[in-house]
C-alpha cells in the first residue's frame, strides 16, 4: 500500500513537471508572437491553456484523494499540499502568457513600435525561473530554490528599465500611446511570471525544509 | 519542561533482558495532565519503556535496569519504594481486553476491594464513576450484575480501562489498548483518554502512527531500543527533525 502511495507521489510530481513545460512552451510562443510578429503559435496557445486548465483539476483532484486515502504525514504531507499550490501558480503563470500572447496578437494589426531587446532577455529570465523552481520543488533543491527568489529582482528591474523608455516614447510621441501601454503590460505579465515562479520556489523550501520563509524577506 | 514541572523524569534507561541491551540509555521527561504518544516499528522496545515505569519487566527472569526513573521526584526503583504500590499508581491497560469471569461491577471493584474498600456505597460511586470516565456507564448501567465476558471486544476494552480508573491511578499506561477493535470503538477509548488527561498522565504505545497523531500532545519515536526523537505531536507529524522520524511516519519502513 505504500510502494502504491509512493509511486503516485511520483506521478504527481511527474504531472508537474509536464505542467510546466507545457506552461514555459506558452511564453516562448507567446513572446515569438510578440517579437517576430509572427502569429502563427496563437492557436497551439489557446489548445495549450485548455490543457493546462485541465492539468490543473486533475492535479487538485489527485492530491484531494491521496489525502483521504491516506492520511499523509510530514514530508510526504508537505509535498502534497505543495503540490496543490504549486499547481494553482502553474495555472495562473500560463495565464500570463495568454495575456501576453492577446497583446501581441493586438500589436500586430499595428506598425511595429520599436525592436525588443529587453523583453525576450525578461521572458527568458522568466522561462528559466519557472523550470528552475520546479526542480527545485520536486528534488527538493533549496540552494536552486533561492537562486530563483533572487533573480526576481532582475525582472523588476528590467521592466523598470522598458516602462521608463515607453513613458519616454510615449511623452515624445502620442501616437505611440496605446502601443507602449501594451507593451508595458506585457513587462507587467512578464514579471507577474517571475513573481509566481519565486512563489513555487518559496514552496520548494517549505516542502524541503518544513520553514514558511514567505513575506519574511529571509532566504 | 524543567524537573519540577515532570511527572515522570527518565534518565539514561537501559533495561537488560539477559546479556541483551533491549533499551539503550532513554531520558526524557513527561509533563502530567498529557497523553505521551510512543510510535516505532516492532523490535523497538516501546513496550519495554512502558513495563520499565512501573516495573512490570522485571516478572520477566534475568531482567536489569540501569538508570533513573522519578515518578514526582520519587525513585522508583529505590529498594524501598514498593512495586505493588507503584503499580496501583501506575494502571495499565493491555493489547488484548482481560475481564475477569466474574460480572461488570465485581470487575471494577476486584482491586479495590483488595487494597481494602468494603462499604457498599463508596464501591457503588466507583463503579459509577469509573464507568462514565471510561464511556462505558451509558450501555452497561442496566446490567451491572452480569458477566463481563457478555461484553464486546471494544466495551470489554472500556471495561479495563474503568477498573484501572476505579483504582485511583496517576498514570495510565496503555500497551496498544486499540490494536484488536473495530474504528467505532477505537474512538470511544481515544475520545475517553483525550477526556482523562485532565486527571492522569497518559502514556500511550501504539502501532497506529495515525492513533498518536489524533490522541498524543507528544509523541515519542523509538526505533531499535533508542529513543529517536521526542516532541509535540504536530512538529512529529509535519516536520521531524529526524530522517529517520520521517521515514517512519511516512511509512517509508516500519
Amino acid at each position: 500500500m505504500q510502494r502504491h502511495f509512493h509511486e503516485e507521489l511520483a506521478a504527481l510530481k511527474h504531472e508537474l513537471v509536464r505542467m510546466a513545460a507545457l506552461a514555459e512552451t506558452m511564453i516562448g510562443d507567446a513572446i515569438t508572437v510578440l517579437v517576430r510578429r509572427d502569429a502563427a503559435p496563437l492557436t497551439a496557445i489557446a489548445g495549450m491553456e485548455e490543457q493546462v486548465n485541465a492539468m490543473q483539476r486533475e492535479i487538485d483532484e489527485t492530491c484531494l484523494r491521496l489525502i483521504a486515502l491516506h492520511q499523509p504525514t510530514a514530508s510526504d504531507l508537505r509535498f502534497i499540499i505543495g503540490a496543490i499550490k504549486t499547481n494553482g501558480e502553474l495555472e495562473r503563470l500560463a495565464d500570463q502568457a495568454v495575456n501576453i500572447s492577446h497583446k501581441a496578437e493586438r500589436l500586430l494589426e499595428e506598425l511595429p513600435l520599436t525592436t525588443f531587446v529587453l523583453i525576450p532577455r525578461m521572458s527568458s529570465i522568466a522561462s528559466s525561473m519557472v523550470k528552475d523552481a520546479l526542480h527545485a520543488y520536486v528534488n527538493l533543491d533549496t540552494a536552486q530554490a533561492r537562486r530563483v527568489i533572487l533573480s526576481d529582482e532582475q525582472l523588476n528591474e528590467l521592466k523598470a528599465t522598458v516602462t521608463n523608455e515607453m513613458t519616454a516614447l510615449m511623452r515624445k510621441e502620442p501616437a505611440t500611446i496605446t502601443r507602449a501601454l501594451d507593451i508595458i503590460l506585457v513587462t507587467r505579465n512578464i514579471e507577474r511570471i517571475g513573481d509566481h515562479a519565486k512563489n513555487i520556489a518559496e514552496n520548494a523550501v517549505f516542502v524541503a525544509e518544513g520553514r514558511d520563509i514567505r513575506h519574511t524577506h529571509e532566504l | 519542561m524543567n524537573d519540577a514541572q515532570a511527572k515522570l523524569t527518565v534518565r539514561g534507561l537501559k533495561v537488560f533482558f539477559g546479556q541483551f541491551l533491549a533499551l539503550r540509555g532513554v531520558t526524557m521527561d513527561i509533563a502530567a495532565n498529557e497523553v505521551l504518544g510512543i510510535i516505532g516499528p516492532a523490535g523497538s522496545s516501546k513496550t519495554t519503556f512502558l513495563r520499565a515505569l512501573n516495573r512490570l519487566n522485571e516478572l520477566t527472569p534475568g531482567t536489569r535496569v540501569e538508570g533513573t526513573v522519578l515518578l514526582d521526584g520519587e525513585d522508583i526503583y529505590h529498594p524501598a519504594c514498593d512495586p505493588v504500590m507503584l503499580r496501583k499508581r501506575a494502571g495499565m491497560l493491555f493489547a488484548l481486553p482481560v475481564p475477569l469471569p466474574m460480572s461488570i461491577y465485581d470487575n471494577i471493584v476486584y482491586g479495590v476491594r483488595l487494597c481494602g474498600v468494603r462499604t457498599r456505597a463508596r464501591l457503588d460511586e466507583l463503579v459509577e464513576q469509573s464507568l462514565k470516565a471510561a464511556f462505558l456507564w451509558d450501555e452497561v448501567k442496566d446490567r451491572l450484575r452480569t458477566s463481563a465476558l457478555r461484553l464486546s471486544g471494544g466495551q470489554q476494552q472500556r471495561l479495563c480501562l474503568a477498573r484501572v480508573l476505579a483504582m485511583e491511578p496517576e498514570l495510565i499506561l496503555l500497551d496498544e489498548p486499540c490494536s484488536g477493535l473495530d474504528p467505532i470503538s477505537t474512538a470511544r477509548i481515544e475520545e475517553a483518554l483525550t477526556a482523562l488527561k485532565a486527571r492522569y498522565t497518559i502514556i500511550l504505545v501504539t502501532n497506529n502512527t495515525k492513533q498518536a497523531a489524533r490522541v498524543a500532545d507528544r509523541t515519542a519515536f523509538f526505533l531499535m531500543g533508542e529513543l529517536i526523537e521526542y516532541g509535540p505531536t504536530n512538529q512529529l507529524f509535519t516536520t521531524p527533525h529526524d530522517s529517520r522520524t520521517d521515514d517512519y511516519v511516512t511509512g517509508r519502513f516500519g
